[in-house]
C-alpha cells in the first residue's frame, strides 16, 4: 500500500475516477499544467488529456455554471475553485442552480457535480483564501458537504462524491494537505457519505469534530487523559447529510458533549450539530453541550490566526466545564 | 474630441430585417429559405402564442395561473428563433420565454403546472431538450455555455440557445458565459431580446455600449443586431448563428430589438414609464400585423386563416389549464423526495411530520 498524503489522496482519487469513468471532468483555474495551485491536479492532463482535464478562463459563476450544464448532458465535472473565498462569486450556480436542479426540473434533470474547494486557517493564506463556510453550504437544501481529516478518509470520500448523481461540497483543509502520510490503497474505494468515524474511544465527554479540528481535538485528549478524563473524539467527516446516530450513540455513553469548528460561533455546523443533540438525546445529557469555535469576526488572515483558532487549551477549558457542570 | 489613433473604435450598426412595415421583401438576400407550408406554420404559431398570451393574462386575473410574464410583441423574436433550430438543439429559457420551450415541445399544461407551481410543471418530457424558464436571469446563460461544451466534446453537431432580456446583459454571467464560449468556441447563441425596459428601467440606463451586440466584440465572438419584430430576420439570423456552431466556428450573440406590448409582469403600470405615443409607434411593428401582410400578397394567408387559429388556441389553451388544474396536487413528502437521488435520513424524519 502507498504512503501518501492528503493532496497526493484526493489526486488519486480523481486519477481513479478519470480512469473509471470517461464522462469525468475536471476543471477550474490553473488546474491543467500546472496542476492547481496547491499541485492537487497535477499530471492529470498530462496522463488524461486536456479535453478531460482543462483549464478556464478565471470566472468562479462560469466554472460552476459550466459544470451544471455540463451536469444536465451526462457529464460528471469535477470543479476546482482556487480558494474557498471565491465561491462567493458562484454561489447562484452552486447553491441555487446545482442545488434546486432536481426540484426545478422535477427529478429530470440533476447535478453529479464535485465543487472542490481548499479552506481552513493557520496557514498564513491571503484574505479570503482560508475561511470556513461550510455553514453557508449545509443551510443550502440541496447540497451535500464533505470535509475530511485524512488522506484515507480524502480518497475514499472523494470518489463516493465522484459517483454521487447529487452536487457535493468537498472542502479540503489547507493545513492538512501535507500534514502527515498515512496508508492509502492504489486502486478505488469508497468512505460512505453521511458516516461519522469514532477517531477516539472514551466514556467521560464527547468531542465532535471535523477536518483539521478532528487533530487539535485529538491533542486535546491527550492532554485531558493526563487529567484523568477520557474523550471520546468523533470526526464527522460528512456535515450533510449528518451522521446524528453516532453522535447520539457516544453520548448515550459519555453524557456531555463538546462541538468544535473552526468556523464562526453563531448559527453554524455546530449550532445545528447542538440542535440535533436537543432533540434526539436531552434526556442523555449531564451538562449542557458547549460549543469551542472561532469569534464572530471576519477571519483574521495571518497575523493572529492562531490565537483566533480554536487551539486544544480552549478545548480542554470546555471540556472541564462540561465535566465539572 | 477626435479620435485618438491607439483608441479601440466601434460603429453604429443597422439592425438586420427582411420585410418592410407593409410586409414587402426589402433586404432579399436575407430571405431565408422557407417553403408556402413552412412560412404558414411560422404565423399559425405566431397567432396561437398571441392568443394563448391573451387567455393566460385572463387566467392570471382569476387567480387560474401564478406568475406569468406577458410575450405580445415578441412572438417573432421568440417564434422565429425556435423555428429556426432542430429539434435536438437546446433551449435554455429566461423567464418570458415559455413560448420557445412548449413550441420546442414541453406540454402546454406543463407550462400552466410550472405557473401554479407544481413540480410537474418542470418535468421535461425525454427526447424534449428544454430546461425550464431561469427567474437569476443570467444564470441560464452558463448552462447554456456548458450544454453547448458538452455538444462539442461529444462531437455532436448540436447548438444551444439561450435567452435574456436587455436587463440581463448587464449580469456578471452574460459576460462570463460569453467569455468562455469565445475561449472555448463553443456552437452557443445567446439571444437579447431587448425590449426596451428591464422592468421599468429603459435601455438608456441599462448600458452605454452602443448597442448589446457589441458586447461580443469583447468576447471575441460574432455580435449581430436584429429587427426583432421581423420575423424572417430573425429566422435568417438564428439560422446562420446555428450554421455556425455546428460548424465550429463558434458562438453568436443576437440582438432582437422588440417590444413588449404588455407590462412586465402582471403587476406593473407601464403608463408610468411609457409614453401612449412609444406604444402607438411600436404597434405600427407589430410582427403579426407586418408578417401577416406579407402573406395575404402571397395568397398565403386571410383573415379567416387568423379568426381560426384564435378559435382553435382558445380551446387548446381551455383543455390544457383543465389538464393542469386537473393534476394531482404535490406535495411536501413528494418535495423532501426531490432534494437528494436518495432521501437522507435526517429529511426522512423530516417527511414523517407531514405524512
Amino acid at each position: 500500500m502507498a504512503q501518501m498524503n492528503m493532496k497526493e489522496a484526493i489526486r488519486d482519487a480523481m486519477r481513479a475516477e478519470l480512469k473509471n469513468d470517461p464522462n469525468v471532468l475536471v476543471f477550474g483555474e490553473d488546474v491543467g499544467k500546472v496542476g492547481g495551485v496547491f499541485r492537487a491536479t497535477e499530471g492529470l492532463q498530462g496522463e488524461f488529456g486536456a479535453e478531460r482535464v482543462f483549464d478556464t478562463p478565471l470566472a468562479e459563476s462560469a466554472i460552476a455554471g459550466l459544470a451544471v450544464g455540463m451536469g444536465t448532458q451526462g457529464f460528471r465535472p469535477i470543479a476546482e475553485i482556487q480558494f474557498v473565498g471565491f465561491i462567493y462569486e458562484a454561489l447562484d450556480q452552486m447553491f441555487v442552480q446545482a442545488a434546486r436542479m432536481r426540484f426545478r426540473s422535477g427529478g429530470r434533470y440533476h447535478a453529479p457535480i464535485v465543487f472542490r474547494t481548499p479552506f481552513g486557517g493557520g496557514v498564513k493564506a491571503a484574505e479570503l483564501h482560508t475561511d470556513s463556510l461550510e455553514g453557508l453550504a449545509i443551510q443550502t437544501p440541496g447540497m451535500k458537504v464533505i470535509v475530511p481529516s485524512n488522506p484515507y478518509d480524502a480518497k475514499g470520500l472523494l470518489i463516493s462524491a465522484i459517483r454521487d448523481n447529487d452536487p457535493v461540497f468537498f472542502m479540503e483543509h489547507l493545513n492538512l494537505y501535507h500534514a502527515f502520510r498515512q496508508e492509502v490503497p492504489e486502486d478505488a474505494y469508497t468512505v460512505p457519505i453521511g458516516k461519522a468515524n469514532v477517531v477516539r474511544e472514551g466514556s467521560d465527554v464527547t468531542i465532535i469534530a471535523y477536518g483539521l479540528m478532528v487533530h487539535t481535538a485529538l491533542k486535546a485528549a491527550d492532554e485531558l487523559e493526563k487529567k484523568g478524563v477520557k474523550a471520546e473524539v468523533i470526526d464527522l467527516r460528512t456535515l450533510m447529510p449528518l451522521d446524528i446516530d453516532t453522535i447520539v450513540a457516544s453520548i448515550q455513553k459519555t453524557n456531555r458533549a463538546i462541538v468544535v469548528q473552526e468556523a464562526q460561533k453563531t448559527s453554524g455546523a455546530a449550532a445545528e450539530i447542538i440542535a440535533q443533540i436537543n432533540e434526539k438525546a436531552i434526556l442523555h445529557l449531564e451538562a449542557p453541550v458547549l460549543r469551542v469555535a472561532g469569534p464572530d469576526t471576519v477571519y483574521p488572515f495571518a497575523q493572529i490566526e492562531d490565537a483566533w483558532l480554536p487551539g486544544p487549551a480552549r478545548i480542554m477549558a470546555a471540556a472541564d466545564k462540561v465535566v465539572n457542570f | 474630441m477626435s479620435k485618438l489613433p491607439y483608441e479601440v473604435q466601434s460603429e453604429p450598426v443597422q439592425p438586420l430585417s427582411v420585410l418592410s412595415l407593409e410586409g414587402d421583401v426589402v433586404n432579399p438576400d436575407f430571405m431565408p429559405k422557407l417553403s408556402d407550408e413552412q412560412l404558414k406554420e411560422i404565423m399559425y404559431r405566431m397567432v396561437f402564442t398571441r392568443t394563448w398570451d391573451e387567455r393566460a393574462v385572463n387566467l392570471g386575473r382569476q387567480g387560474r395561473l401564478g406568475f406569468y410574464a406577458p410575450v405580445s410583441g415578441q412572438e417573432a423574436s421568440m417564434i422565429g428563433s425556435e423555428y429556426a433550430l432542430n429539434k435536438d438543439d437546446f433551449v435554455c429559457p429566461g423567464y418570458r420565454d415559455m413560448p420557445q420551450i412548449v413550441w420546442h415541445g414541453l406540454p402546454l399544461y406543463q407550462a400552466f403546472l410550472y405557473s401554479r407551481g407544481h413540480q410537474h410543471g418542470g418535468q421535461i418530457p425525454e427526447g424534449v431538450n428544454v430546461l425550464m424558464p431561469q427567474i437569476i436571469i443570467g444564470a441560464q446563460i452558463l448552462h447554456a455555455t456548458g450544454i453547448a461544451m458538452a455538444f462539442k466534446k461529444k462531437g455532436e453537431k448540436r447548438v444551444a440557445i439561450t435567452y435574456t432580456g436587455d436587463g440581463g446583459s448587464s449580469e456578471g454571467d452574460f459576460y462570463e458565459g460569453m467569455n468562455f464560449a469565445g475561449a472555448f468556441k463553443l456552437p452557443v447563441i445567446y439571444v437579447v431580446q431587448n425590449n426596451g425596459y428591464a422592468i421599468t428601467t429603459p435601455f438608456e440606463k441599462q448600458t452605454a455600449a452602443l448597442s448589446i451586440a457589441h458586447k461580443a466584440v469583447a468576447a471575441g465572438i460574432r455580435g449581430v443586431q436584429v429587427d426583432g419584430m421581423d420575423v424572417l430576420a430573425v429566422i435568417k439570423a438564428v439560422s446562420d448563428a446555428a450554421e455556425r456552431g455546428r460548424s465550429g466556428e463558434g458562438a453568436t450573440l443576437i440582438e432582437m430589438l422588440t417590444y413588449r406590448f404588455r407590462p412586465h409582469s402582471m403587476s406593473d403600470d407601464t403608463s408610468k414609464y411609457r409614453t401612449k405615443d412609444e406604444e402607438s409607434e411600436w404597434a405600427l411593428k407589430d410582427p403579426l400585423t407586418r408578417f401577416g401582410k406579407y402573406l395575404e400578397k402571397k395568397g398565403l394567408w386571410t383573415d379567416e386563416d387568423t379568426a381560426r387559429v384564435k378559435e382553435e388556441a382558445k380551446a387548446a389553451v381551455n383543455e390544457q389549464i383543465k389538464k393542469a388544474e386537473a393534476a394531482e396536487k404535490m406535495t411536501v413528502a413528494g418535495l423532501i423526495d426531490s432534494m437528494f437521488e436518495h432521501t437522507p435520513a435526517h429529511l426522512e424524519e423530516q417527511k414523517a411530520d407531514f405524512q
